[in-house]
């Protein structure tokens, strides 16, 4: 069964039909691509998925659970976690506090009582757990430096650590390498992969870098003005003549 | 009928005057995107400049009008766009909000040194003409009106149709809306919006003084707190216009000062309503415009597309300290309280013990805006009002109903922590500036409808607060009270420094960081700021409670007014929102400053230091002029200037230490990260 499976999603913005009938799935710990040229509707279809925008037809359900009426922080709590195109960071707190954040609120005992007795502070089991992931992606050198203080490249790391804190059955990554040079690039994707690995968190992946989405993803989709023109295998979408056209122009040629 | 008709000539003209405040009001947020609560201050400036050239100095009407309107409010107007709001731009609207607050507190202040206007100057206040109350009857000989409001109305209309026009017909105001969409994107198309901005800002605040100049023959002297008020009533028709629109804002302004007339007209003479209602309408359709409007529940603040191209500064971060500096600051520390104690229990006579009793049930109110501002980042402007509300919950339960003061204490929290809660409810969704708002505005109508309340108040005179006895300890005495206060204070700070760094402060931070990010992990951000502002609000009331022990009374004018609250803001804003050490010293510096330094150290130290003539205590607006001009830091240094220099002095230490024991050749120690 598929782990988030959209059918139908349209999406009207005053006469212009951003996602019209729109379908695409994410099995459990795949990793899919999702492409298309700018404008095509991916940060709608995005943002329909984490419940900042409401689609007008079509659903959405994730784990077998229908998505339309759940807020944004539930959907996190039942297992999407997501990173931001444009990078949003705690202000003022290092990367070990935006981890610690997370972890405490996966767990959800975060009681105002439990504070005001003195039981607010990290557990061990918490701080063991920020440090399994700081060593996972690499942060450790960097974990108790001020966020201000990172490289844009380091911020989308802590980013994918703080989502990853929440143990996401699936990462939704909004253009991870935007912004990142040819080596924080390779070395991101490296990190994904990992992360699939490991924790067996499927990964759906919007992303503008053709050779991040090849080297990363089994299975594609292409849009193109709002509509799905393409889906399937990483290796046969990108050999289809039309996503060529759409997405490069006729003469185009993929690296 | 008739009343209908005489309320309607009645109110247009103040309407008028409130219209102007309205425009002047836009005219700032549009151009320059602050949201300019000093305009009451601009207002009232031209107003006591006019006043005194022409009564003191008995210049003409006619020119001490030209010179308070288009000469003292432009020039003040590009003053404060020149050495503030131009550099501003890109600050978070909160800060921008916290600097007009800080001016709003100094300004006044300011100009009542420079002009020697004492506490108690009598204000014949005078108006643009000359014998502004002559009554003429256009409409008939039952329609009054007086040579003041024809001129209200009449300037309203050459105001509104010469902004109208510049608007629409000029260069100038085509660049003007160029910049209100995207300064950064005017400025790219070659628009000098810094020269448009200060233009706007000399523009609005004439408007400011206009009004000012105006309105000011209603009052019965020329004060500053009349003139805040009439810029709520202008706030209120900014709002109706969804402070973008100049017609709806006109609209809404004559809207609000006939409705005024009509509730004046209606509601049965000497009752609570008609007393209470008529001079709060402004502050309630405030609030309940925000509150109800759906144009402004969907609306985010004001935001430059390209705004983020230059972040403000980041924060001091926390540092690492050795050993050494730690056990020297807290030795530090130690001998200070330590001298404290000694003084207040053995050394000092009632004057300073009063003094101290109040100052330490100030600093529980303001730990709730440590709670409020410093944690969640959230402004709000009513901090004195749930102070008020454990006063007089106190106070009744106590009193009324025979209650061990205690308990009622405790109760009076607990009351204001649900109203707090009630509160929040509908206004978390705004934050920023609609928050401080709409804060503002449930304020101003609890002070001038709900503390006139007799079951509130508990009516003249006022009921006589009991202090506690515990068990065989009785806390009658000042010293065994400060003691009490000493063990309240201490527990609440605890229970501040816990909840920081617990769960729920770890949550509003992530929440003051990223509120979609914070989401994005599932955090539940109503829920999180609801917490807050229920915290908040009961350590308020807590503390109004212990007040009101302190001093055997409610005193609700005195500690809880609106603009009391502002001033609280002001202060811990200045000294450090982030710490409970701020809060302290913002509370000790609120009461003590005043009467310990400027009335007896300084002149003390002055008259033995320098050997030229003698010096008084110095004057008394002056605690506002600094903190209110502190309060002007914050863009740059939102944990409060106190404490930015605390840690900047403390890390110049720290590298001194390093340094040394690197010379030596000791081992090497954490360096403090810049």
């Amino acid at each position: 069964m598929s782990l988030l499976l959209a059918r139908g999603v349209t999406k009207r913005f005053a006469g212009i039909t951003a996602l019209d009938d729109v379908a695409l799935s994410v099995d459990e710990r795949e990793l899919v691509g999702l492409i298309g040229p700018n404008g095509a509707g991916k940060t709608t279809f995005f943002n329909c998925l984490l419940g900042l925008l409401r689609p007008d037809r079509g659903s959405i359900t994730f784990a077998g659970r229908d998505l339309t009426r759940i807020p944004t922080h539930q959907r996190a709590r039942l297992g999407i976690g997501r990173t931001f195109q444009r990078i949003e960071l705690f202000a003022e707190m290092t990367p070990r506090d935006h981890l610690l954040v997370a972890e405490r609120s996966r767990r959800g005992n975060g009681r105002l009582w439990k504070d005001i007795v003195g039981l607010g502070r990290p557990s061990p089991d918490e701080r063991a757990r920020v440090d399994a992931i700081l060593h996972l992606l690499g942060l450790e050198a960097d974990a108790d430096r001020p966020i201000e203080a990172l490289s844009l490249g380091r911020g989308r790391v802590v980013e994918i650590g703080r989502a990853l804190m929440t143990e996401p059955k699936l990462l939704l990554l909004d253009e991870p390498s935007s912004g990142l040079d040819q080596r924080e690039t390779e070395h991101l994707a490296a990190v994904l992969r990992q992360v699939n690995a490991d924790h067996g968190t499927a990964i759906l992946l919007v992303e503008h870098d053709i050779a991040m989405v090849r080297g990363l993803v089994e299975r594609v989709f292409v849009l193109d003005f709002g509509t799905l023109i393409a889906s399937g295998a990483t290796a046969d979408v990108f050999a289809d003549a039309g996503v060529r056209q759409a997405y490069l122009g006729d003469s185009g040629s993929l690296a | 009928m008739d009343d209908v008709i005489r309320s309607v000539i009645q109110g247009v003209p103040v309407g008028s005057v409130y219209a102007l405040v309205a425009l002047g009001f836009v005219l700032t947020y549009k151009t320059a995107g602050v949201f300019n609560l000093a305009f009451g201050a601009q207002a009232y400036t031209a107003a006591a400049v006019h006043y005194e050239l022409h009564v003191r100095y008995h210049w003409n009407l006619a020119l001490s009008s030209v010179v308070a309107i288009l000469i003292v409010s432009p020039s003040l107007g590009l003053l404060l766009d020149l050495t503030l709001f131009r550099y501003l731009r890109s600050a978070p609207s909160v800060s921008r909000l916290v600097t007009t607050i800080g001016l709003l507190v100094a300004v006044p202040n300011i100009v009542r040194l420079a002009l020697r206007i004492g506490s108690k100057s009598t204000f014949g206040a005078v108006g643009l003409v000359p014998d502004g109350k002559t009554v003429y009857r256009p409409f008939g000989a039952d329609y009054p009106v007086t040579r003041d409001e024809l001129v209200q109305i009449g300037v309203l209309i050459v105001a509104g149709l010469g902004l109208g026009a510049l608007f629409r017909w000029t260069a100038l105001g085509l660049k003007m809306r160029a910049v209100v969409e995207s300064t950064r994107m005017a400025e790219l198309a070659g628009i000098n919006s810094t020269g448009v901005g200060a233009f706007a800002w000399a523009l609005s605040s004439a408007f400011a003084g206009l009004a000012g100049v105006l309105i000011a023959p209603q009052f019965a002297n020329v004060d500053a707190l009349n003139f805040f008020e009439l810029v709520i009533a202008g706030i209120a028709a900014a709002a109706i216009g969804g402070l973008t629109s100049m017609p709806r804002a006109l609209a809404g302004a004559l809207g609000l000062g006939v409705a005024g007339a009509l509730l004046a007209a209606y509601l049965p003479t000497n009752s609570i309503l008609a007393r209470g209602l008529k001079p709060s309408l402004p502050f309630v359709v405030l609030f309940l415009w925000i509150v109800l409007s759906p144009s402004v529940r969907g609306r985010r603040d004001i935001a430059d597309p390209l705004a983020g191209v230059s972040p403000p500064p980041p924060a001091v971060s926390a540092d690492e300290r050795s050993r050494e500096l730690t056990i020297g600051t807290r030795a530090f520390w130690g001998a200070v309280f330590a001298f404290l104690a000694w003084a207040v229990f053995t050394a000092v006579n009632d004057f300073w013990l009063l003094l101290v009793m109040q100052a330490i049930a100030i600093a529980v109110i303001f730990l709730s805006i440590t709670v409020i501002t410093g944690m969640a980042g959230q402004l709000s402007l009513c901090q004195a009002t749930f102070g008020a509300i454990g006063a007089f919950t106190t106070t009744q339960l106590a009193v009324g109903q025979g209650m061990s003061v205690l308990v009622a204490m405790f109760l009076g929290a607990a009351v204001a922590a649900a109203v707090g809660g009630v509160l929040a409810l509908p206004l978390l969704r705004l934050g920023g500036i609609w928050l401080a708002l709409a804060t503002l505005g449930f304020a101003l109508f609890f002070t001038s409808v709900v503390a006139e309340l007799s079951w509130v108040s508990g009516g003249t005179p006022k009921p006589k607060v009991p202090r506690p006895l515990l068990g065989p300890i009785d806390f009658a005495s000042d010293r065994s009270f400060i003691a009490l206060e000493i063990v309240v204070l201490v527990l609440v700070a605890v229970l501040v420094v816990r909840v920081r760094r617990g769960t729920t402060g770890r949550f509003l931070g992530a929440l003051r960081g990223s509120e979609i990010a914070a989401a994005a992990v599932g955090i539940n951000p109503v829920r999180a700021r609801i917490t807050a502002f229920a915290l908040s609000a009961g350590i308020a009331g807590l503390g109004g409670g212990l007040l009101a022990m302190a001093e055997g009374r409610t005193n609700h004018t005195v500690n809880y007014a609106p603009f009391q609250g502002l001033f609280f803001l002001v202060i811990v804003v200045t000294l450090g929102t982030r710490t409970v050490e701020g809060a302290l010293q913002a509370a000790f510096g609120y009461k003590l400053f005043q009467p310990l330094i400027l009335e007896r150290a300084l002149p003390w130290l002055v008259n033995h230091i320098q050997p030229f003539g003698h010096v008084g205590a110095l004057p008394k607006p002056l605690p506002f002029i600094l903190f209110g001009l502190g309060a002007l830091t914050f863009a740059r240094h939102p944990e409060g200037i106190l404490e930015f220099q605390k840690r900047k002095s403390l890390n110049a230490i720290q590298r001194r230490i390093d340094r040394r024991r690197t010379s030596k050749g000791a081992p090497e120690q954490p360096i403090v990260s810049a």
